[in-house]
């Protein structure tokens, strides 16, 4: 059988080594302006501490720049490219008006210590998005100073502490169900909580009568994503939060996969405490290969004591200001007042949606993901048969038969044209495949990838090893990462 | 909605090939009291041409227009057209994290070469792919240094940006760190005495930061010595990092943490900046944040992955480095393209500027006042000492749109009326000249100081 590959195909492209290797002396890519003041004998003034040499930086000319990293550009993939189905990672269009409004003179330059006077247009920025978000979430208050998810994870989690530690019963655990991601955990442990695992019932939604055996006035809170990684909202929801705050516990949401729920139901009625969000996620702020993002916390009233310091408050005069007099604040968690420029950007997308466009939006984000999960089911297994919302997790148990591993079809995936979804998560399904693919895909974009994933079924079964072997297209094959692991080559040398 | 690539029809199709009535019945699975049967109370759908202008309107209102010697952990230096061009490009923009390596090669390559560099500039073993931003970078870098010493307690220089001791101190609390402070001394330098006593055999880690919080630069093998002779982790932060082209980097030191903001990455009201964690290689499995490693495809091409991963949340959970996930990718792109085009000569000359710029600036406003921490060397920043309150210098400065040094009162009250200064390649010497003169007291002292020579002259 011989593939139809419709969506991609090959073209040339360059070769490049690495920056160092096209350095030589004498060659450069800057200009400094004549010196208007005196010159200073760096010796005099530095002593002992005045730099010899740079050691082995480049040195290389201006159009070099350019084409090693728009050469380098070309090896990657990316949502401008086309779909990217990385499930529970939403990437979806990234506007390039928030681009353009963050890079306003004004907007870029303002330093974090100039004047509250001068400062009144970051402060409404931050004002206003802030006042979105409460809305969007149903919550009571926020803090944007979180860096990133897992930040925001940490953040949320110290309020929690703070919370218990006020009512003078400081706890020692938190709950975190078995389809969590890595980073909840990582955060609970980092600020010092015991981690409890809570299992998953048949329909892949948190066991209730688990639940309830576990809770405890030992266990501070539930971390709980909803819809879960599986992306399956959380049906008994109220029954969770009821049995939490019975027992005095909180209710932490990963907003993770808020994607499915903008401008249709709001954590905050369901009885959530505490949630993050993903603006890099949600709010359509690039992932930049791999940051920056920004993790603000919304909070119920009860938290409002210990939001992190300072928080942006309305002055006597009308004017904006920060409020750093906080007695009970967790304290700070980053410099500043966290990511703005991701909060430029978030707040771009909302206004540019509006409320229409948001609820437009997430429902298109779970038709797309039903209408993928409709149109493989039967060909992978769907190890949860309980209705989905934005993603859907298949496994890879059909295809497992032949040795081809979720990883192997992901692979094969890129030689169609696509990003692989994401591999082997969650952990409670066996060699998953965790697609997303969120509102920003075209039906007839989708049926390419509809017919991709069949098609790769199907060379399972009649052509392997290609499988297997795969990808064949890209400029380099599959990569040696247990060497790259076991001898750690971490920088170069000469 | 114009993000969304559906038609009426292509929605209806999708819904009857799946047998649906509507897409609410997508969202039935949602218990029905839960749903919210309204409009968000936010603004209506804007037009692009709006959205820009509400974004120029803030801009009017944020200081646009202003020069400015703020400098206090996030400095303004001068941004290559090339940097804006080149983070442009879709492919790096609108990429995820490299998990997938064949087809992030071009991401993989630049953080590698980011790695190497911030080597080359910090004289360290290895550097990782980036933190937050030099406040967490700093904290994650005691833990670390917790992790590999077995000890618990921590000694921080008063020194070190206020704001970065405020974010170990939360991260520190929570995981039951004690925490002690060593002051400064006349020079602006750690006091090595009290570092001594302050010091115990539970001590896992002295942080200091280099230039520090005043711009003093520290004596870092004078302060290594101190804490490798108990045991402990000398942890160096860096807030400014141009003063690598011409400052010695902290070679002693066993981690580095820094904020890479200098190098290219725009002031944006505080973030998004770049922290980055450098160590000893003998330390890099007790590193938190993610690495890239160059390795070979199954035909021996050369090619890069992220690697060592078992350090990482997504493998290790709760007995992961850290929890960070996302990390600031993008900023350090910026940061590796501003590395590249100043170089090994550039970075040198970029500093000799800022330099001779403060120490300029440090000759004229020490006419009108006095310069603190004069016994040691410092880099783009100075304090100083006035008789008038510098709040109210700064209302003079801000009416002829300058904005003045940065106050100490608010972390430093031990200070009197201080403020401190900076200058970059950026601050010119007529703006360093009318901040000086207006600090001495603006027109009134410059009217004077005409009568006084005018009355002088007519004397002889």
């Amino acid at each position: 059988m011989k593939p139809t590959i419709r969506k991609a195909t090959r073209h040339v492209n360059q070769n490049e080594g690495l920056i160092f290797e096209k350095s030589s002396a004498g060659k450069a890519a800057w200009k400094l302006p004549p010196l208007d003041v005196p010159e200073v004998d760096t010796t005099s003034l530095l002593g002992a501490s005045a730099r010899k040499d740079l050691g082995n930086m480049p040195e290389v000319s201006e159009i070099e720049i350019i084409r090693h990293f728009t050469r380098l550009s070309t090896w990657n993939y990316a949502i401008d490219l086309g779909m990217y189905p990385l499930g529970s990672c939403t990437m979806k269009y990234n506007p390039r008006v928030n681009e353009a409004v963050a890079r306003v003179e004004g907007i870029a330059n303002g330093h974090p210590y100039q004047p509250e006077k001068i400062s009144q247009g970051a402060l409404q920025i931050l004002k206003t998005l802030s006042d979105c978000l409460i809305e969007i979430t149903g919550m009571d208050a926020i803090t944007l100073q979180p860096a990133a998810g897992a930040h925001g994870e940490m953040t949320g989690l110290l309020m929690v502490r703070a919370y218990h530690h006020a009512k003078g019963k400081p706890r020692k655990k938190i709950l975190i169900p078995d389809s969590a991601h890595g980073t909840n955990p990582a955060t609970a442990a980092m600020v010092d909580y015991a981690v409890e695992n809570l299992k998953s019932d048949s329909r892949g939604m948190v066991d209730i009568a688990a639940l309830e055996a576990q809770m405890n006035e030992d266990v501070a809170a539930l971390m709980l994503t909803n819809p879960n990684t599986l992306g399956i909202f959380e049906q008994q929801i109220h029954k969770i939060a009821d049995i939490l705050h019975a027992k005095g516990g909180l209710l932490y949401m990963d907003g993770a996969n808020m994607n499915a729920l903008v401008g249709k139901v709001r954590p905050g009625d369901f009885g959530v405490d505490v949630m993050h969000l993903n603006l890099h996620k949600t709010f359509s702020t690039p992932h930049g290969g791999g940051g920056p993002g920004s993790g603000p916390v919304a909070i119920k009233k009860i938290l409002e004591p210990f939001l992190p310091k300072p928080v942006v408050t309305k002055k006597a005069d009308g004017t904006l200001g920060f409020e750093y007099d906080r007695p009970h604040s967790v304290g700070r968690v980053r410099s500043f007042y966290g990511n703005f420029g991701m909060f430029v950007r978030a707040l771009a997308y909302i206004q540019a949606n509006g409320p229409d466009g948001l609820r437009q939006t997430t429902e298109d984000a779970v038709l797309n993901a039903n209408y993928i999960r409709k149109g493989l089911e039967g060909t992978y297994d769907l190890p949860y048969s309980t209705p989905t919302m934005h993603e859907v997790v298949f496994s890879d148990k059909l295809q497992a038969k032949k040795g081809v591993r979720t990883m192997d079809i992901a692979k094969r995936l890129i030689d169609y044209g696509f990003h692989p979804y994401t591999t082997a998560f969650p952990l409670i399904v066996p060699g998953a495949l965790m697609i997303e693919p969120t509102e920003s895909e075209s039906k007839e974009e989708m049926d390419l990838f509809i017919d991709a994933m069949q098609s790769i079924a199907q060379e399972t079964q009649e052509d392997t090893q290609t499988v297997l072997d795969a990808p064949h297209s890209t400029r380099v094959s599959r990569l040696d990462e247990t060497a790259a692991a076991r001898k750690p080559i971490l920088r170069w040398k000469p | 909605m114009r993000y969304l690539p559906k038609s009426p029809a292509d929605r209806e199709a999708m819904l009857k090939q799946m047998g649906l009535g509507s897409v609410d019945d997508l969202f039935a699975p949602i218990p029905a009291e839960y749903r919210l049967n309204r409009d968000l109370r936010i603004q209506r759908q804007m037009a692009e041409s709006e959205i820009i202008d509400y974004f120029r309107q803030r801009s009017r209102e944020n200081g646009e227009g202003y020069v400015s010697f703020l400098g206090a952990g996030a400095y303004a230096h001068y941004r290559p057209v090339i940097i804006d061009s080149l983070i442009s490009r879709g492919e790096f923009l609108t990429a995820y994290t490299p998990y997938q390596a064949e087809i992030s090669q071009g991401t993989l390559q630049s953080i590698f070469e980011f790695q190497s560099m911030i080597c080359e500039l910090t004289g360290m073993e290895v550097a990782n792919a980036s933190m937050y931003d030099g406040s967490t970078a700093a904290a994650e870098a005691v833990m670390m240094a917790v992790r590999l010493t077995g000890r618990r307690s921590v000694t921080v220089a008063r020194s070190l940006h206020p704001e970065y001791r405020e974010v170990l101190a939360t991260y520190a609390t929570h995981q039951g760190m004690p925490l002690s402070v060593a002051g400064f001394g006349e020079n602006g330098r750690i006091k090595l005495d009290e570092l001594e006593k302050l010091i115990t055999p539970e001590t896992a880690a002295v942080l200091i930061q280099s230039p520090n919080f005043f711009g003093t630069i520290e004596d870092v093998s004078a302060v290594a010595e101190i804490a490798h002779k108990n045991g402990s982790l000398l942890v160096v932060s860096i807030a400014e990092a141009v003063s690598l082209g011409i400052v010695e980097p902290p070679r002693d030191a066993d981690i580095i943490a820094m904020e890479a903001q200098s190098f290219g990455v725009p002031l944006g009201f505080g973030g998004p900046y770049c922290g980055v964690i450098a160590t000893r290689e003998k330390f890099v499995r007790q590193m938190p944040g993610r690495l890239v490693g160059q390795t070979v495809d199954k035909q021996g091409r050369r090619g890069f992955v992220l690697t060592l991963a078992t350090r990482e949340q997504h493998i290790r959970r709760e007995k992961a480095t850290s929890n960070i996930c996302t990390n600031q990718a993008l900023v350090a792109l910026m940061v590796n393209i501003f590395m590249t085009v100043y170089g090994k000569v550039g970075l040198k000359e970029l500093a000799k500027q800022n330099l001779a710029k403060a120490s300029y600036a440090a000759s004229q406003l020490g006419k009108h006042g006095k310069l603190l921490f004069k016994g040691a060397p410092r880099f783009n920043e100075f304090v100083l000492q006035t008789s008038e309150d510098p709040h109210a210098i700064n209302a003079r400065l801000l009416d002829q749109k300058i904005v003045g040094g940065f106050p100490l009162d608010k972390f430093y009250p031990e200070l009197g009326k201080a403020a401190l200064w900076c200058c970059t390649e950026l601050t010119t010497r007529s703006a360093i000249d009318t901040a000086a003169e207006l600090v001495g007291g603006g027109e009134t002292s410059k009217r004077a100081a005409r009568e006084e020579a005018g009355v002088e002259e007519v004397a002889r």
